[in-house]
């Protein structure tokens, strides 16, 4: 025998045990996986976002197979839509499911909160707020260097280069909480969709005493209970000098946003109001 | 002359307040005192409203056991107990007391004398220096009965005294040796005593050359002081370093020093536990240096807690015209002040004004891999590799690399040629894993 021979039959042999080998070891530790999981996972959207809670769309297939009902599964992303799939395959019941949008809570734009120092350092929101409070005297505010934007997968969330403020694209939000996550300053807030998209908020987390937010800032909430004593519902709640309005138990009636005095109450996506033409006296 | 091993740069000193007699700085009309510190939990206010205070009494206790009293500081009329910002830029609770007159504490021994004796036991003493709400008055405020009472089966061989000052441009502690040399001393062996060691060590830096003169000379009436002149080095004030230049010792990662025998505290301190221990008087004054390169008057300043920086400053001539930023605390550590109105703390070390051409930060360009950072960090760390970690959010990896062990001392951002913000990287990734390791310690 040649040597070119011998080599040729050396690697096919050591091929051929190697095959065998492996065959051998697959079968013995073999992992049952729910064909179900893999079914699940193909109907959801695959973008691992981690908006669901779980690491990915793989574990929440694996929660959702496992589950004894969809009840409080929801995959924020796909929506409606998936979770009735999610629910056909595995023969459940969806459980319900309201839509969210992320919603940034501060309106201090450059016009109503005055910049009162100059920051140079690394602009990133996570370290300045380690660092100090921030260059205007709102302590609570955006910072406007925009975690948030970068944290967000779906291209839905940019800082406003005007009133350096970020403004959230609902056609794109898809609420997997990455902004809210992002934010140091926990501005962000993921608040049901609403009728129509319509949506009241306030657009202020300040928590100090009124006479001192007003040289900080024109449009904060000044925890003045306005709204609280407009609001027929019991959708407003007060805690530390801010009003919260539960997107919940809202109705969407906007009486606060008329009585609040510094416009802090938002409401979004809602017709233009009639305004009452006044009789001219001649 | 000895010095710390690892790392250490040598900025420009600039003490162009040295030798500037202590003044006394105006009593305001209304003194806004912070009941937080920067370390361990504030106090907790134990007046109200309208009540009437003396300059001395308790108006602040401490929350827990790392945590501190508050003392008026003024004679007066509680206004009011609000938030106020304190030297972060962020609010936290303040008490105001409206000054009428300057009426002290009958118990306060307001006599020039100096009382050299010390009848007291060591655990009267530590009761005493606690009861003062006495702190780390070098900057990070560390509740100093804390490190008095070593944890159990530690004993303390030496007490060291930190008269290092190498922060740039601030000469409180510096001042304050000139002017209170016995008194200091004194406290010095109040300390040995209460913490029952018989040898002390004080380090100084060999750019006091009048201070360690009149230090050595009256420590020859002292038993067990040493006092050590040092190479000027930057951060030699850090504990860790300052044990390392005086004794030789290296503590390990993620100890205290009284793992290798050693107490240090600050000489500013010292004089506080010394008008606390043998004249009655708790911490309510500390001295500060008003200070920088375009200020026409440079100052030392003994200020009452709670008077506004803005006040003192006023009375140190006003801000200057080419101020492009105003740190309080030195240049290397020192926080830059998002406004006037913050009010003197116990850890306000100075007020320095920046000319406009230095305060700007410098363009940042690319990592040269030149590793001045590493042989710049006095803690044997790599900042380069930190800052990397830390934009990545790579957490358990910092852990991993010591990053606990930072002392914020800023020579890797000094040392960088390509002005890279490697501290302030560094310092968020230090808070996150501190944040981190704090939630496994509660779940354990």
């Amino acid at each position: 025998m040649n040597i070119l021979t011998i080599s040729i039959l050396t690697l096919v042999l050591t091929g051929i045990l190697a095959a065998i080998i492996l065959f051998l070891v697959s079968r013995k530790f073999k992992v049952f996986e729910d064909p179900k999981i893999e079914e699940v996972v193909s109907a959801l959207p695959s973008v691992n976002c981690g908006g669901c809670g779980f690491s990915g769309c793989h574990g929440f297939a694996v929660a959702c197979v496992h589950a004894e009902t969809l009840e409080g599964l929801v995959c924020t992303v796909g929506g409606l839509k998936t979770m009735e799939r999610v629910a056909d395959i595995l023969g459940k019941v969806p459980g319900s499911f309201h839509p969210t949008v992320a919603v940034v809570r501060c309106g201090g734009n450059c016009d109503v909160r005055p910049v009162k120092n100059h920051y140079d350092g690394v602009k990133t929101c996570a370290i300045v707020h380690n660092l100090y409070g921030g260059q205007t005297a709102c302590t609570y505010g955006c910072l406007g260097y925009g975690d948030c934007e970068v944290s967000c997968k779906f291209d839905a969330l940019h800082i406003n280069p005007v009133t350096q403020l970020p403004e959230v694209d609902e056609e794109k939000c898809t609420s997997c909480n990455a902004c809210v996550k992002a934010c140091p300053k926990a501005i962000i807030e993921l608040r049901r969709k609403g009728a129509q998209s319509r949506r009241i908020y306030v657009n202020c987390i300040n928590k100090d005493k009124g006479e001192k937010i007003v040289e900080s800032c024109r449009v904060a909430c000044i925890g003045c209970e306005k709204c609280l004593n407009e609001c027929a519902y019991d959708a407003i709640s007060m805690s530390d000098n801010l009003a919260y309005i539960d997107s919940a138990t809202c109705t969407l009636c906007r009486k606060c946003v008329e009585v609040c005095p510094t416009h802090a109450i938002v409401e979004l996506n809602f017709p233009t109001r009639r305004v009452r033409k006044k009789q001219v006296k001649k | 002359m000895k010095t710390f091993k690892m790392g250490g740069i040598h900025p420009k000193e600039h003490k162009l307040s040295a030798g500037m007699k202590i003044q006394a700085a105006t009593i305001p009309q209304q003194a806004i005192i912070p009941l937080g510190h920067y370390l361990g939990g504030p106090s907790l206010p134990v007046v109200a409203q309208g009540d009437q205070v003396k300059v001395g009494q308790i108006i602040g206790k401490a929350s827990g056991f790392v945590s501190a009293n508050v003392h008026a500081s003024v004679s007066g009329i509680v206004a009011k107990i609000d938030d106020h910002i304190d030297a972060s830029g962020y609010k936290v609770p303040h008490v105001f007391i409206d000054v009428t007159g300057d009426e002290w504490l009958e118990t306060i021994d307001r006599s020039m004398e100096i009382k050299r004796d010390c009848a007291l036991t060591p655990a009267e003493i530590i009761k005493k220096v606690s009861d003062s709400g006495i702190v780390g008055l070098g900057g990070a405020t560390f509740p100093t009965h804390v490190k008095l009472l070593p944890p159990p089966g530690k004993i303390a061989e030496v007490l060291i005294i930190n008269a290092v000052e190498c922060e740039p441009y601030l000469t409180c502690d510096h001042q304050l040796m000139l002017e209170k040399a016995e008194e200091i001393l004194v406290g010095v062996s109040v300390l040995m005593k209460a913490i029952g060691v018989t040898r002390a060590v004080m380090g100084i830096e060999n750019n006091k050359k009048d201070a360690i003169d009149i230090m050595q000379k009256l420590a020859k009436t002292f038993d067990g002081i040493q006092i050590m002149p040092l190479k000027v080095q930057y951060p030699q004030g850090g504990e860790k370093q300052l044990i390392d230049a005086i004794l030789g010792r290296q503590v390990p990662s993620g100890t205290l020093p009284i793992e290798v025998g050693a107490v240090v505290q600050n000489v500013g301190t010292t004089f506080a536990i010394y008008e606390a221990v043998q004249k009655n008087k708790p911490l309510f004054e500390r001295i500060l240096t008003i200070t920088g390169k375009s200020m026409k008057s440079h100052g030392n300043y003994r200020a009452r807690l709670g008077t506004s920086l803005a006040a003192i400053v006023d009375q140190a001539g006003g801000v200057p015209e080419d101020t492009g930023k105003i740190v309080a605390g030195g240049p290397m550590m020192g926080r830059a002040l998002s406004s006037l109105e913050v009010c003197v703390a116990k850890g306000t070390s100075g007020v320095l004004f920046i000319p406009t051409a230095e305060s700007a930060r410098k363009k940042m360009k690319n990592c040269i891999r030149c590793a001045k950072c590493v042989v710049a960090c006095p803690m044997g760390l790599e900042p380069y590799l930190l800052m990397n970690q830390s934009e990545r959010s790579m957490w358990s990896e910092m852990e991993g690399e010591r990053i606990m062990d930072c002392i914020e001392c800023g020579c890797c951002s000094f040392s960088c040629p390509s002005n890279r913000p490697l501290l302030d990287h560094v310092r968020y990734g230090k808070t996150t894993v501190g944040k981190i390791l704090r939630n496994r310690h509660a779940k354990k």
